[in-house]
């Protein structure tokens, strides 16, 4: 198949030529950054005082870390590069744990944002024909925004829906022809077993493809997704800090999300001796934003675990492809002192055909050992006045569990439709246990 | 001979049945006869009601899970070794039974026993043929 570009020349320029843009990029960055309260002490302590002082992308290395901790740090204006008067809008993070992370664009970013948006989203394949619900949280979330911006960019009709009334989404799908969403993997899950009482079958709607992010989901549950819509998914990149969606984003092989190398420097890293690891390694990916002119964040730890594809895709961009993320650092349980992410629990559940469509993990603590229970829906049409099957189904699920993550859980079935669902990022995990 | 039979998955949860028992009323819908089989983690309440169409509407709309089930229920005069001589019959013709329960009424001298049968055509065979009292409708 013909690939097709939004920026062809953009896209498959040479590795040469992206890395000069990126260290012509480097320089304008750390200008800025220069700056700002929180960068100037931090690049002049490592001898970094002007951009002359940036002579190749290695010496990025010289600059240190910034983590989430630091954004706070510096909340609420501490990393502006710009005028106040030149920024026109600022999104934030939903700060769980008090002061948020904020950051902030001038009329130049939102249009540049836009424009990777609109990249992103030409790579799979959607153009001006299509019909867009963008079925995500609008307002401080980066998500609604800019996938907005980039849709309206490549020309396609938006459905700025939001999130919530599941009813009504559906009855929007099916009355304007919708043919891509944009929608966390829960929330599609969701209006799936809705779609029945609605009245409505998959074989009713237009979907022909879905943009998938914000919440980490593994292969097995994006093929589900696709067999019950009959649809194709795509994984959707982005942090708001990075100004959200549009960072990397699947092509039309839907093997790996091409992160846009001539707006970002992506490096990955091992967590603890925070060295670069090899391509094909997973780690920690931090980014470095180039396309921003009023917020500049340098080496930015994003605490989202990925590897980057060694070998070049053959849809012919060069910039290079990064896996699906398998966790943040911080999603990691330690649950009798064995590591477990919660993407290795959703890939033994998922995979079972018999379940249903969502799941919760349960942390709590008994005595002193901490006790792990996975709560399963089960399908609608696994129920057969018999309870063998479905103790089978239990016992099934807890041994490649156990299999898996060498801890024994407790497996729950429940009725399908009874577990929480969230409409934005899914909460799947609730631990239980003390903070210590 | 048959009689409908509907199963409804319940987990193990405060509520649950209240709000089994309240769709049903509310459909207007009169229980005949029901058993619960529970396990550690979930249940499966059996119901026999006079309108099971109406009452598995009405349960799949309040978002229930369930499943309708042919059973054979017989009718056995309520005194001792009624029943036993049904299982003798069913034991020496080799009709599996995988469960049943009993509706009993205060005034009325009879039980009606629901039997879950393996094979239920062979189930209703046998008891034409050895002339128990099949019950068409509760």
């Amino acid at each position: 198949m013909a690939t097709k570009f939004w920026d062809k020349e953009a896209e498959t320029m040479s590795r040469a030529d992206i890395e000069r843009r990126q260290l012509a990029g480097l320089k304008v960055a750390v200008a800025r950054a220069l700056q700002t309260p929180f960068y100037k002490p931090r690049l002049e302590g490592v001898g970094i005082k002007g951009p002359d002082d940036i002579k190749s992308l290695a010496d990025l290395q010289r600059i240190p870390y910034t983590t989430k901790d630091d954004l706070r740090k510096a909340y609420p204006y501490g990393m502006v590069a710009v005028d106040r008067r030149d920024i026109v809008r600022l999104h934030a993070s939903s700060g769980t744990t008090g002061t948020p992370t904020v950051i902030y664009l001038t009329q130049k970013d939102v249009a540049r944002c836009a424009d990777f948006m609109a990249r992103s989203i030409s790579a799979t394949g959607a153009d001006a024909n299509d019909v867009f619900q963008n079925v995500v949280n609008y307002g401080l979330f980066t998500g609604g925004l800019v996938m907005h911006y980039g849709a309206e960019r490549v020309g396609m009709l938006v459905i700025p829906s939001g999130t919530g009334n599941t009813s009504r989404q559906i009855k929007f799908m099916k009355d304007f022809g919708t043919t891509t969403v944009h929608a966390t993997p829960s929330y599609l899950l969701h209006i799936h077993s809705k779609l029945a009482e609605e009245g409505v079958s998959p074989g009713d709607l237009k979907l022909k493809r879905a943009f998938c992010g914000a919440e980490p989901y593994t292969e097995d549950t994006r093929r589900k997704i696709e067999g019950l819509f009959g649809i194709e998914v795509f994984n959707s990149y982005g942090l708001s800090e990075m100004n959200g969606p549009g960072v990397a984003f699947e092509c039309e092989r839907r093997d790996g999300m091409h992160l846009w190398e001539d707006g970002y420097i992506l490096e990955v890293i091992d967590r603890a001796s925070l060295e670069s690891v090899p391509d094909g390694e997973l780690g920690e990916l931090v980014l470095t934003i180039l396309c921003r002119e009023a917020m500049p964040i340098l080496r930015y730890r994003t605490r989202d675990l990925t590897s980057v594809y060694p070998e070049p895709c053959p849809c012919g961009r060069t910039h290079r492809r990064i896996a699906r993320i398998t966790g943040r650092s911080d999603d990691m349980l330690i649950i009798n002192g064995i590591n477990v992410f919660p993407s290795q629990i959703e890939e033994v559940v998922m995979a079972m055909p018999e379940v249903g469509t969502n799941y919760l993990i349960l942390v709590e603590k008994q005595g002193s050992l901490d006790k792990l229970t996975v709560k399963v829906e089960v399908g609608p049409g696994q129920f057969a006045d018999d309870s063998r099957p479905l103790n089978a189904l239990r016992e099934r699920i807890r041994a490649r569990l156990q299999a898996l993550i060498s801890i024994n859980p407790h497996v729950e079935l429940h009725e399908p439709g009874m577990l929480p669902v969230s409409e934005g990022k899914a909460k799947r995990v609730i631990d239980e246990r003390a903070k210590l | 001979m048959r009689i409908q039979q509907i199963s409804v998955f319940l987990e193990n949860k405060t509520g649950r049945l209240a709000e089994v028992t309240r769709l049903i009323s509310g459909a207007g819908v009169n229980i005949r006869a029901l058993s619960i089989a529970d396990t550690a983690e979930f249940g499966i309440l059996r119901l026999i009601v006079d309108r099971p169409a109406d009452a598995a509407e009405a349960l799949a709309k309040g978002g229930f899970t369930t499943r309708m089930t042919d059973v054979l229920a017989i009718e056995i005069p309520d005194q001792p070794g009624s029943l036993a001589k049904v299982m003798e019959i069913f034991k020496d013709t080799g009709v599996n039974i995988e469960y049943l329960y009993a509706s009993l009424e205060k005034d009325c001298a009879t039980a009606v026993v629901i039997f879950k049968v393996e094979d239920l055509e062979l189930g209703i065979k046998i008891a034409t043929q050895h002339k128990l009292s099949t019950v068409e409708c509760l």
